[in-house]
């Protein structure tokens, strides 16, 4: 008996109680929690792109994040300036798009979703092996400073102890914010964005009323590229740039499966629910289940998720007649 | 008839090729590596230190006994699963070593290595209990275990602030690699007066440890020690420095403390400590040798820049205790083409003493490793090196590991690990 009033106090009471005794704590977990939330959004936004575009999980979005990372380096170590680079990666990721919609998507329309994935997991090993072979494995810094993202830390005192903001982390907050505002309304209020929900419906249905596909998949592809970009700064400046970076690229799962495949505010949603849900737990009680618990701690809610609303926060419930 | 020839002139052709591979006059010593995956920054530096000196060896010397080498890799991308497919595609090819460069791919191969008469050389990694020569005759952890390593770092806190009554937390990536060290903590702790808390990193979290680190900032160790590898590493610096943890209480393995885990930290990782069994620079003559004859001329994937840092020249260091095993074996046998089970006893008789690294060129890279039929670990001293914003430096003088400690439980992990293998074959020792 007196075992289980005191795992009912370590679940139901000490936590809060050492959010009260060290708020400083528990802001600086909800502030890393926000920004780790905003990021994985925005990697889960690479993924809704392509998903309302072709109806297929992209199995090469991590890869892009990776891509984009390691490329925009390897430019500016080759003398290049920082935003010209910026620039070279963004003509590439145009480049790759046109090629991946002549080469794979083209061949591929009105074919079963199966196969579609299929070739973005093609796609994932060619990438690598060009990207390694190309720029080289060791990893590099991110140059943030010299694309002028804000360096250095601002603190806010709080009862003995304080919370700590970096700056390149408010710089990720703000730009993954204003990008998601950006392609909200772009696949809202656009003809190109209603197109892109057409295509995503039916391929057939879209093009025998005008839509090209065509154009549409090297859009999409485009702007999952950028979505790409923008991830792997602000992702290669918390860690570095490097392979491994596409381990995190996979963290989009379990936000997607939460915000719905087909929304762009469920995405940043989901990614909210996971970044400040892992972090609160794995402080308060992570060190209950002998820590840890951030890796199973997201997949755990996603399967919620999937018992209860399938179709996630924000998706379509699609209903199928027999 | 035409098919029958045609069948009869393959089974022809494949029975002399596997005739030719099987008594090819080459030294294979063949490495698992991983130039790509998650882990390739650090696979490639390890997979090209080892590649390079015995390119040098055969460029040089022409091999080693006037037998080339042929140091061919098979690449794992650091998963388990694909190292035991890398080990099963040498059967029958004679290779006079494994090299896995993986703990996780070592413990799966660890009995298989026996029945097909191949040692196994773990430099600096593999299962800890190997280092019971009269348990595991075919395997080899030289120059310490993780247990000595753990024992040794222990010694550097305790001469540096006392461990009694410290609490240290212990941050690791969570695959089997990460886990080894913990039955030291767990022995040492009551009995140095120390606390520990466990922080495990799992593979997919390694690039986002905000929350381990914020779980450290609550219980406010006095030591961080890190069992980590690859981009968990320059991770676990970024936000140690972000936490306001001081860099000089944080201290890593031999695993991690690399350059490719702090250049491009350069300044932001200034103070952060690690184990280390090898030196660096390129001031040695071998090493000079493996710029000249290999690197320079364009004969290995290395570059320039990569030759004299932590991994290269760790990773060379391996190579040099196999190659001086087949040397062994060679003088031991009177054969130029020697076998793994040779190069086994050319394991145990090795004997790298100070005037033996002399005459390899090597003075100052390693402390002295001694073979034998029992310590198949040599009880190798652990060095702490420190990160001063541009390179490592060592900052102790070797530490022993605790081997009144580390000797018993060894012992005990041995006789576990083979309690349930009824058929394992030990060896006794005199």
């Amino acid at each position: 008996m007196e075992t289980l009033i005191e795992i009912l106090y370590l679940i139901f009471v000490s936590p809060f109680a050492e959010m009260v005794a060290y708020p400083d704590l528990f802001f600086q977990g909800i502030w890393d929690g926000f920004v780790s939330g905003t990021l994985y959004g925005l990697i889960a936004l690479g993924f809704v792109l392509i998903f309302k575009a072709s109806g297929v999980f992209n199995f090469s979005q991590p890869i892009l994040v990776v891509l984009a990372a390691l490329s925009l380096v390897s430019f500016y170590k080759m003398g290049i300036p920082a935003w010209i680079s910026v620039i070279l990666v963004l003509v590439m990721f145009y480049v790759l798009a046109f090629l991946i919609e002549r080469l794979i998507l083209r061949k591929l329309v009105n074919q079963d979703g199966n196969i579609l994935f299929m070739s973005t997991i093609g796609l994932t090993f060619l990438i690598i092996g060009s990207a390694q072979w190309i720029f080289g494995g060791r990893p590099s810094a991110m140059i943030t400073d010299e694309l002028g993202l804000p360096n250095g830390s601002l603190e806010w005192p709080m009862f003995g102890g304080g919370v700590y903001f970096e700056m390149i982390d408010i710089s990720a907050a703000v730009i993954a914010s204003i990008m998601i505002v950006i392609l909200a309304l772009f696949f809202s209020k656009t003809k190109i964005g209603r197109g892109l929900r057409a295509v995503a419906d039916d391929h057939q249905a879209a093009l025998s009323v005008g839509i090209s596909l065509n154009q549409i998949w090297v859009i999409v592809w485009f702007v999952a590229g950028v979505v790409a970009l923008v991830t792997g700064i602000f992702w290669g400046a918390r860690s570095d740039v490097s392979f491994a970076l596409q381990i995190i690229g996979f963290k989009a799962l379990p936000v997607l499966i939460i915000g719905g495949f087909t929304s762009v505010p469920g995405a940043i949603i989901g990614g909210l629910i996971i970044g400040l849900g892992e972090k609160v737990f794995e402080i308060y009680w992570g060190p209950l289940l002998g820590s840890g618990v951030e890796g199973w701690f997201a997949y755990i809610i996603a399967l919620i998720f999937l018992l209860f609303r399938p179709q996630g926060l924000f998706g379509d419930k699609i209903i199928e007649r027999v | 008839m035409k098919k029958l020839l045609i069948s009869a002139l393959i089974s022809f052709g494949t029975l002399l090729s596997t005739v030719g591979v099987s008594f090819a006059d080459e030294l294979l010593v063949p490495h698992f590596t991983y130039r790509v995956g998650p882990f390739a920054a650090n696979g490639t530096a390890v997979a090209n230190g080892y590649t390079d000196y015995f390119l040098m060896l055969n460029e040089r010397d022409g091999g080693i006994g006037g037998v080339l080498t042929n140091p061919e890799e098979c690449e794992t991308g650091y998963k388990a699963q694909v190292g035991v497919e890398c080990y099963e595609s040498y059967r029958g090819k004679n290779p006079l070593i494994v090299y896995p460069n993986s703990t996780g791919i070592t413990l799966q191969v660890l009995q298989k290595a026996p029945e097909d008469q191949v040692p196994i050389l773990t430099m600096g990694y593999g299962l800890s209990a190997a280092a019971k020569g009269e348990t595991f005759p075919w395997a080899f952890n030289y120059p310490a275990s993780y247990w000595s390593q753990m024992t040794s770092v222990l010694s550097y806190i305790d001469s540096e602030t006392g461990l009694k009554g410290k609490k240290i937390a212990f941050l690791f990536l969570d695959v089997g690699y990460g886990r080894e060290p913990i039955p030291v903590l767990d022995q040492l702790g009551p009995k140095m007066g120390f606390e520990h808390m466990l922080v495990p990193v799992a593979v997919k979290e390694m690039q986002n440890q905000s929350s381990h680190w914020l779980t450290i900032r609550k219980e406010k160790p006095d030591w961080v020690i890190m069992w980590g590898w690859g981009a968990m590493n320059s991770t676990a610096i970024k936000e140690a420095a972000k936490t306001r943890y001081p860099l000089d209480r944080f201290i890593g393995n031999w695993w991690s403390g690399a350059h490719v885990d702090t250049e491009a930290l350069g300044m932001k990782a200034k103070g952060y400590k690690s184990a280390t069994f090898t030196g660096t620079g390129t001031d040695y003559p071998a090493i000079q040798d493996m710029i000249n004859l290999v690197v320079k001329p364009g004969k290995s994937k290395t570059s320039m820049d990569e030759v004299g840092k932590v991994l290269y020249n760790r990773a060379a260091v391996g190579a040099v205790v196999v190659a001086e095993a087949i040397h062994e074996a060679q003088k031991a046998t009177g054969k130029k083409n020697v076998t793994g089970a040779d190069v086994r006893k050319g394991l145990e008789m090795i004997k790298l003493d100070d005037a033996r690294i002399a005459e390899l060129g090597l003075t100052g890279l390693f402390a002295p490793i001694i073979g034998s039929c029992a310590d198949h670990e040599g009880k190798g001293a652990v060095t702490i090196q420190q990160w001063d914003g541009k390179d490592w430096g060592p900052i102790s003088k070797p530490i022993p590991p605790m081997v009144d400690v580390v000797g018993p439980m060894l012992t005990k992990a041995a006789a576990e690990y083979i309690a349930d293998k009824p058929g394992w074959k030990s060896q006794k020792c005199n």
